[in-house]
């Protein structure tokens, strides 16, 4: 029997690897809470429930080559495009060797230059047009790098959100706007963001194709941005996707989310985890043993542990280097 | 050495770096097919083509926060704000994204982009065709505002700040387009972006400025030298961050100061500059500090009487100069 993600064109070995990015990055932040409550750390904000998007759209892009702009809840994401355990903890912990922002934004700002990863910012949908201008410089300069730029339902309805759609419609640039609806801008539910029925029914006003997917299932989001980014290679301009997914966690570590939605809501969406529903999946394709899924667990836990030891230890920068580079410092090129 | 209008400075300097360098391209309103509604930057699209020379959907945020990526890439953007008045629904890319990109990713990432925009008033621009709005983003440490005075500086500074790798707001005032000329080299040069320079020797009384208001300040000079008062004055031309010297060195000269801009009076620029004089230059003063400046209403009106009230003039800084001088 043909599987679905031998449908797709993706081997087992992928799979599992993808399973294997989205359960680290749930361990990762899952270890983050448990850093905050116990006091070693001020602030988490959370992935958790939207890694089997992140990690779906991550692997229908070339990760050698491609750029993502991505927001606050993209660890899974950014893991997928080379940002390591250590890496992220440095950057949970604010260490001068955290490659995000060298500890001077607040945790979940990621960004880095040799994974084509941009920098981004705390008021959200900034990085929207700035996913637009990669690819203008791109085709400028004869590249056929694409991007893939996130942001969730709340801020897709930013004027900077329509603005560079209008702009990548217009210029038919191969940017991917991938909605990770979460349901939840903070506490106001998706009915009172939005007047239409769906974030990718905007895709038409900017001349775009769009889409709606569930996001707990990767090999669905996979699926629909493999298309997306086909069509951008191939010149015909931009997409946008909508990936269904659900806040397991508050807003961030400062959030009490019991105040506008209730207990059973959580549960009822913890039921369709999209950790869990694609590991049984594999369990069904035979893929995820139960010798695999130790050896994973083992290995992943080591990871989270090295990673955790490492950033702790690890030293802050300076006080005096806050006066260091808000301009270049080695002069014009 | 051939003589130019201020525009037509600007229009060499885009032309010269388009050639020089093909990471550099423009984007904005009007600034393809038609050239710029100021006329800017004329004969760039017939040159550079539409890839390089973009006429952009009407959204400011978009221009730069595009042009911020582009920059991010490893382009350098020059994006047209077609009047500063307008640039206010990219603040938000130009102060939270651009001025901070460098910082915030620790060196990482970095944005070599140039925003030009128009400002200033005398041209009947009525309140949102007529504004200096340099102040609202001096302050923003990251970013670089340069407002040059003269054809010269337009094209040396606007070379400049193409090459720089951080970004660079470039005001350039809308009355002195057509009316400001000066000699212009044909070659290529730079000046520096963050010297300020004096534009006159002079003994009794120190004029700092920046913009149209050096030449209102050299007209001034001129009549009051009949007089035998004679003016000092600095023209800043990087309006931030300020070059804390030759303020300290051109106020130290004369020991009374007059400050003047075309913005208004409470929260300008001018504001720093006294405050920069006040804690170095004490025991140099022998007047108070003087500012003049727009009234601290909203913006410029539209009709000619009511404009004529707001705007700063040759006549107005000529008083203050007597004034001063006679302190």
């Amino acid at each position: 029997m043909v599987t679905r993600h031998q449908k797709l064109g993706l081997d087992d070995t992928t799979v599992l690897k993808m399973y294997e990015t989205m359960l680290l990055a749930r361990r990762i932040d899952e270890r983050m809470w448990l850093l905050n409550r116990s006091g070693k750390i001020p602030f988490v904000v959370s992935c958790q429930g939207q890694e089997a998007a992140q990690v779906g759209a991550a692997f229908a892009l070339d990760r050698e080559k491609d750029y993502i702009g991505a927001y606050y809840r993209d660890l899974a994401l950014v893991l997928a495009f080379g940002m390591t355990s250590r890496e992220v903890m440095l950057n949970v912990f604010a260490k001068s060797e955290d490659p995000s922002s060298g500890g001077r934004q607040m945790p979940g700002h990621y960004g880095q230059k040799k994974n084509r990863i941009l920098t981004h910012s705390s008021p959200v949908t900034t990085q929207v047009a700035h996913a637009v201008g990669i690819t203008l410089g791109a085709r400028m300069k004869g590249d056929s790098a694409i991007s893939l730029v996130t942001f969730g339902e709340g801020s897709s309805n930013q004027g900077d959100f329509h603005e560079a759609a209008n702009f990548a419609g217009v210029q038919k640039l191969p940017v991917i706007f991938f909605c990770e609806n979460n349901k939840y801008a903070i506490s106001v539910p998706t009915s009172k963001q939005l007047a239409c029925e769906k974030v990718s029914d905007r895709a038409i006003g900017y001349g775009m194709y769009g889409k709606t997917v569930d996001g707990n299932d990767p090999l669905s989001v996979y699926e629909a941005v493999k298309y997306a980014a086909d069509r951008g290679r191939k010149g015909e301009g931009p997409s946008l996707i909508e990936a269904i997914c659900y806040r397991l966690t508050p807003h961030s570590s400062d959030d009490d989310d019991t105040t506008y939605r209730t207990k059973d809501e959580v549960s009822e969406a913890k039921k369709k985890d999209g950790v869990l529903t694609f590991a049984a999946y594999l369990r069904e394709a035979n893929i995820l043993t139960e010798d695999i899924e130790a050896a994973l667990e083992e290995k992943i836990k080591h990871l989270v542990d090295d990673a955790t030891d490492y950033a702790d230890a690890a030293p802050f920068a300076e006080p005096e280097s806050t006066l260091q580079y808000v301009y270049d410092e080695k002069g014009e090129i | 050495m051939a003589v130019m209008s201020y525009i037509d400075a600007i229009n060499l300097a885009l032309h010269e770096e388009m050639e020089r360098d093909e990471n550099v391209f423009v984007l904005g309103e009007d600034v393809g097919v038609k050239g710029g509604v100021f006329l800017a930057t004329k004969g760039l699209y017939d040159k550079f083509g539409e890839n390089r020379v973009i006429d952009t959907p009407l959204a400011e945020s978009a221009i730069v926060g595009v042009g911020i990526g582009a920059a991010m890439y490893g382009t350098r953007p020059v994006a047209e704000i077609q009047f500063v008045d307008f640039i206010l629904p990219a603040v938000n890319q130009i102060v939270s994204e651009a001025a901070k990109t460098r910082y915030r990713s620790n060196n990482d990432w970095s944005v070599p982009m140039t925003i030009r925009a128009p400002y200033g008033g005398g041209v009947h621009g009525a309140l949102y065709h007529s504004q200096s709005l340099e102040g609202l983003f001096s302050g923003t440490p990251g970013l670089k505002i340069v407002m040059p005075s003269t054809p010269y500086d337009a094209k040396g500074l606007l070379k400049a700040a193409i090459r720089d790798n951080d970004p660079v707001l470039f005001l350039e005032h809308k009355r002195a387009y057509r009316l400001i000329k000066g000699e212009v080299p044909e070659e290529d040069y730079t000046l520096p972006i963050g010297k300020a320079e004096v534009k006159r020797q002079g003994e009794d009384v120190t004029v700092i400025t920046y913009g149209l208001a050096v030449h209102f300040a050299i007209e001034a000079a001129d009549k009051l030298e009949k007089e035998g008062i004679t003016t000092h004055i600095l023209d800043l031309r990087t309006v931030y961050p300020l070059d804390q010297q030759a303020i300290i060195d051109a106020a130290s000269k004369t020991g009374k100061v007059l400050l003047v801009t075309e913005d208004n009076k409470e929260g300008s620029v001018i504001g720093e500059v006294a405050a920069i004089i006040g804690e170095h230059c004490l025991f140099e003063l022998d007047a108070p500090i003087a500012r003049l400046a727009g009234p601290d209403v909203p913006s410029m009106p539209y009709a000619p009487p009511m404009e004529k009230f707001f705007m700063i003039n040759p006549d107005k800084i000529e008083k203050a100069i007597r004034e001063l001088a006679e302190y």
